[in-house]
């Protein structure tokens, strides 16, 4: 990765991680949410994805890259972003759409159309798969 | 589903009525964020005059128009903040959470702006309050972060240190200000201690003092690194985890634990047996010793036998002991100053002490995983769990992250194929018809481990029948072969079998097939217990029949050995190669985990059953569990790709261990007992040749403390009253059923709570939404909240 650089752009992370979020997770935790992270938002970036991370921390993370509109909510739209992106395009769209409704039916604990922070984390608390697969391993 | 509540909230008028019970907006010095927050959202209501609409009083019928103040939050009145901050949901223990959250958006909202032009140069006083916000609150923004920064620090310090730290971890701030809070938080004393000395000036003594906690501190850092670059096989596991996933990873990590479990089994045994032993040889027997071939290492026997190896190794006296002693004949040897060690007890007590800490461990580890992975109610809710949390972060090669791309979009298919599936109902001839073949193959199955079974005991009556000459050795292999063929044998035959029958989940058909190999196994390992605890005792009457178990033991475990090394070249290596040449497709073989993973359970049940007579058994798993992990990770990453079928690893590795707890570990503890409390120890070998059962060593210790004397006497009692009686074990057993009983009622009673409060906020969210806006009315002022009764029936899927 270099140790002199102090700003990696996201093009350089690109490289390390194959990972569908990769762009989520660089503006997440860069500090003006455009990609570009310095040494201190690289560590938080770590120290969230490592093992000894508490589940509400990585939960409140989780929730934030998923998010893709940044409007605090993940609303249908993101959803499906977040299924397209997962599956790289390959389910029809109403699957897609069959889909974010049934994720809407299970999660949505107040009926708003949306999922807001408290519905991501109660579904989290019922996924015990979660704290192993939001990991990295240094 | 139930019937719909009717939900009324009573709200009282004039703000200074005391209600029932204490609302947190009363309680300004637990919820002070929220007494603020009312302040400041009253305060914009106030200037932000021009932007409310006033609702007019009785036009019930003007609609939900939300009354939205600066950046398009919605803004309430007094009474409405007042019940929205006694919602439970904001009651339960928020006041930290509550300052943690708002501070962060602050900052992140400050950190996000300063970023970019300030636009009050630029815009005067504009009309849009939403643009005059950023005049308002860029600076006294500053001033807020700093407020709430105190006051988090004060909460800080008012915690232990262990608790100041793990809400620190919890916290969404990045790791600069963290460590800024943990600095300022930290006790004034401590940080006294580090600062310099009156005047300013640092006297010798105390740069001298910086200097060691300096390199003390730096010292610590580079343990604790050389420490976490130490753990075994973690650049392994890293790249088995980014090219195959969490699901293979736990195969490796199982294996790991294993390790764990022998080594804290073989260290007693090695300090307190075998080392002693080996310090004090008995005197070699009559006859010359036979020559080392190297078939000893298949076999166990020739050279080995008569080695701390097994069981007929350790006398059956006192050994150091000092001459004068009158005791039960030991060797006196004339040294002054030795401990007398009585070897039959150390040996009953140390196998029985190994036992019990084995145990303890199993049953905290499994009582762990329990407690991590299973939830009540997370059988409900799987797509939203496969959109969110299936994506293995830790995948990083690119193919790798290709296949788990195809896993999730299979796994999606499916469960839409399964809800649809579900929606169509299924004639009654074709429900008959699967029920029909699966009684077919589940009879099927049975039977062929009856048949196994009834192989492996006609062998080994057949071996009992003509015992195996001195220069015949390899023969005594011949029972070992047959049970490792039947093991490798018939698991392929349930695969195929499997194949025949209609599965609606997989993740059951991988449960189904766990059970019938684990049945399989466990069967061959119980006709093999009753053919050495309940034949070979006999037919061995004059010889040493525990060494004999032993060697067997020895020899089962490392013939299991070879063969996994043979299942892992056909399988994968063989497999590969044919499937590349004749297949176009690059196809390679699947990892089978549960397969594997049953596998190294059933050698840990080997270990378990022959320690108490080859207490070296457990370093020989050793040394094949680390040769194991390597030919299985050279194997997997040359010749295997990722399980195609969807894996919940953390459930499975709680289903690993709770199956190594039961019929495992189990079987094994019964197999001791039976040993230990039954069996005649044979007349002519061991530390227990003079006794009628082993238990017998720790009966006489305790006849000879009582003959000591008065001051030991509880010891005696506490044996002949707990230990022997059994009504104290059926105590035991009785309260422990109690306990269990009242989990499985605490569960239950937990779940209904769930389904319960899901009902009552789906309810609020249908019957008043969104929250706040009629409550604003007079109209609506007068409700009450009284929940009905429950509702009847409430199932397991809510």
């Amino acid at each position: 990765m270099g140790n002199k650089q102090t700003v990696f752009t996201h093009e350089q992370l690109e490289a390390y991680q194959d990972n569908p979020f990769r762009q989520r997770i660089a503006q997440v935790f860069s500090e003006d949410g455009d990609g570009h992270m310095t040494l201190n938002n690289f560590l938080d970036m770590f120290s969230v994805m490592s093992e000894m991370a508490p589940r509400d921390l990585k939960a409140y993370y989780a929730f934030k890259i998923y998010d893709f509109n940044n409007d605090d909510y993940i609303c249908t739209w993101d959803l499906e972003q977040t299924v397209t992106k997962l599956t790289r395009g390959e389910l029809s769209a109403e699957e897609v759409a069959l889909v974010c409704e049934k994720v809407l039916d299970e999660a949505d604990g107040d009926h708003d159309g949306r999922l807001s922070l408290e519905d991501f984390q109660n579904m989290i608390l019922r996924a015990p798969d979660f704290l192993s697969t939001f990991h990295i391993r240094i | 589903m139930a019937q719909p509540l009717a939900f009324v909230l009573d709200v009282p008028e004039t703000p200074g009525d005391q209600g029932q019970e204490p609302s947190p907006y009363d309680e300004s010095e637990v919820h002070d964020s929220f007494h603020q927050l009312i302040q400041e959202q009253s305060r914009w209501v106030a200037e932000e005059g021009l932007e409310l609409q006033q609702r007019e009083p009785g036009a019930p019928g003007s609609g939900h128009e939300t009354l939205l103040g600066p950046e398009g939050a919605p803004v309430h009145s007094t009474a409405t903040l007042r019940i929205l901050a006694s919602m439970p949901s904001r009651t339960i223990g928020r006041s930290r959470g509550a300052i943690i959250s708002q501070y962060y958006n602050r900052t992140v909202r400050l950190r996000r702006r300063s970023s970019r032009p300030l636009l009050g140069d630029v815009v005067t006083r504009s009309a849009r309050p939403s643009i005059r916000l950023y005049d308002l609150e860029l600076d006294p923004a500053a001033q807020e972060v700093e407020e709430k920064r105190n006051l988090l620090v004060r909460e800080l310090q008012g915690l232990s240190p262990a608790q100041r730290d793990h809400m620190l971890r919890g916290m969404p701030l990045s790791l600069a200000e963290k460590r800024g809070l943990r600095e300022k938080s930290q006790t004034p004393r401590g940080r006294r201690r580090g600062q310099p000395g009156r005047g300013g000036l640092f006297s010798c003594c105390s740069r001298l003092r910086y200097a060691c906690v300096l390199a003390l501190h730096r010292l610590g850092l580079a343990l604790l690194s050389g420490l976490h670059a130490l753990t075994p096989w973690r650049y392994a596991l890293k790249r088995i985890g980014g090219q195959f996933g969490s699901s293979v990873l736990s195969y490796f990590l199982f294996l790991k634990t294993l390790v764990a479990f022998n080594a804290l089994l073989l260290l007693p045994l090695l300090a307190f047996v075998v080392g002693v032993q080996a310090a004090f040889p008995p005197d070699p027997g009559p006859g010359p010793r036979p020559a080392c071939t190297g078939l000893e290492l298949l076999t166990g026997a020739g050279c080995f036998t008569h080695t701390v190896m097994y069981y007929g190794y350790y006398s059956n006296a006192t050994l150091n002991q000092p001459c004068g002693h009158p005791l039960e004949g030991g060797q006196c040897r004339p040294r002054a100053g030795g401990l007398p060690y009585n070897m039959p007890l150390a040996y009953l007590f140390t196998v029985g002490v190994a036992f019990f800490i084995t145990c303890i461990t199993l049953v905290y580890s499994m009582a762990h995983a329990f407690g991590e992975s299973y939830r009540v109610g997370s059988t409900s809710g799987v797509h939203a769990i496969t959109v969110f949390c299936s994506w293995d972060y830790k995948v990083t090669q690119r193919r790798a992250s290709r296949l788990q791309h195809d896993n999730i979009r299979t796994r999606l298919k499916e469960l839409l194929a399964e809800w649809q599936l579900r929606q169509s109902t299924r004639s009654v001839f074709g429900r008959l018809q699967q029920v029909a073949v699966l009684g077919l193959v589940w009879l099927l199955c049975l039977g062929t481990v009856l048949g196994c079974a009834a192989a492996v005991h006609a062998f080994s009556e057949l071996m009992l029948q003509d015992p195996v000459a001195a220069g015949q050795e390899v023969a005594l292999l011949a029972l070992p072969l047959v049970v490792c063929l039947l093991n490798l044998g018939v698991p392929y035959l349930y695969r195929c079998l499997a194949a025949l029958e209609p599965h609606d989940s997989p993740v059951l058909e991988v449960y189904v097939a766990v059970c019938r190999n684990l049945v399989l196994k466990m069967v061959t390992l119980g006709v093999l217990c009753y053919h050495w605890l309940g034949r070979r005792v006999g037919a061995l009457q004059d010889q040493c029949w525990e060494d004999f178990v032993g060697q067997e033991l020895y020899r089962f475990v490392v013939l299991d050995f070879l063969f996994m090394l043979l299942d892992t070249l056909f399988g994968e290596l063989v497999w590969r190669v044919i499937s590349e040449k004749k297949t176009k497709t690059r196809r390679k073989p699947e990892f089978d985990i549960a397969r594997n993973v049953l596998e190294l359970i059933y050698g840990q049940t080997l270990t378990w059953l022959g320690v108490l007579f080859s207490p070296l058994l457990p370093a020989v798993q050793i040394v094949k569990l680390l040769l194991l992990f390597q030919v299985k990770k050279t194997s997997l990453l040359a010749n295997c790709q990722a399980p195609r079928r969807p894996w919940l690893a953390s459930h499975m590795s709680t289903v690993f261990l709770s199956l190594l707890c039961f019929p495992s570990f189990l079987g094994a503890a019964v197999f001791l007992c039976c040993a230990v409390w039954q069996v005649k120890p044979s007349s002519m070998c061991g530390p227990f040749r003079s006794l009628d059962t082993m238990y017998g060593a720790g009966t006489a210790w305790v006849h000879h403390l009582e003959a000591a004397g008065p001051r030991l006497s509880w010891l005696p009692w506490v044996h002949r009253h707990l230990v022997e009686n059994t009504f104290f074990i059926f105590l035991l057993s009785a309260l422990l059923l109690a306990v269990i009983y009242f989990n499985i009622q605490v569960v239950r009673g937990q779940r209904k709570v769930i389904c319960l409060l899901k009902e009552q906020i789906s309810h609020v969210s249908a019957h008043l939404p969104p929250l706040g806006t009629h409550l604003g009315d007079s109209s609506s002022a007068h409700l009450l909240a009284r929940p009905q009764p429950p509702p009847p029936l409430c199932g397991l899927g809510c």
